[in-house]
């Protein structure tokens, strides 16, 4: 089980802040594959990676990353603090 | 070194004279506070962060200013939630021996801060809420580092 947050329009589109994830994915790219199949708002989410940012226990990521030994997954656009 | 992540407000002048009093060895300080502009209509903005990695996010930056410049201190300070046109959101100080190390490692901070800080805006007007985009510029912005 992993923890998979979302922020931003990614949490309104999908319509929830966090979730724990039965995944048989082996990285980040194949999470999304999972995730996408399940349902519209999920495709609707991910459609385009390349507008996503993802972090894994809280670091930033890329979508090749492995998932071993990961518990928290965040999926978020790009930030713009400041 | 110092980062707060706060949803209250934070009085800059108090800010400033404690962190210049507390820099000691200090030969220069500089400051950049952040304001909610308000244009084009504008009645609010809403800040979401990701608490836990928003600290770590921004004591990282931090650490990296520290390591390429030579400075006595460093502090960010910046707010999530609501805020209103005209309200400070943010602020950077840096105290350094000399000006130029000061001025450099805060203008660093902001641009980390504005791309990889997990902050996301998101404005309010009469017509409706937008999230505001990232510009390339931001992203462009890291290369001089």
């Amino acid at each position: 089980m992993i923890d998979v947050l979302y922020f931003a329009w990614v949490r309104e589109r999908i319509g929830l802040p966090r979730e724990r994830v039965e995944t048989g994915a082996t990285t980040v790219a194949g999470l999304v594959e999972e995730l996408r199949a399940r349902e519209e708002r999920y495709a609707a989410a991910f459609a385009d990676t390349s507008a996503l940012r993802v972090a894994l226990d809280q670091e930033l990521a890329d979508f090749d990353a492995p998932l071993a030994g990961v518990r928290e997954v965040a999926f978020f656009p790009p930030m713009t603090g400041g | 070194m110092r980062v707060r992540v706060q949803a209250e407000a934070f009085d800059q002048g108090a800010e400033v004279s404690a962190f210049t009093t507390g820099a000691t060895g200090a030969g220069a300080v500089v400051t950049f506070t952040g304001i909610v502009r308000p244009d084009g209509g504008l009645t609010g903005m809403e800040i979401e962060h990701y608490p836990g990695m928003t600290e770590k996010a921004i004591t990282a930056i931090l650490e990296q200013a520290v390591q390429r410049w030579s400075l006595v201190d460093g502090l960010v300070i910046h707010r999530h939630g609501r805020l209103a046109p005209g309200e400070p959101i943010m602020m950077v100080a840096t105290a350094a021996p000399h000006r130029a190390d000061a001025f450099a490692a805060a203008e660093f901070l902001m641009d980390y801060l504005k791309s990889r800080a997990p902050f996301w805006k998101k404005e309010s007007r009469d017509g409706g809420e937008t999230w505001v985009a990232a510009k390339d510029a931001d992203e462009d912005a890291l290369k001089r580092w």
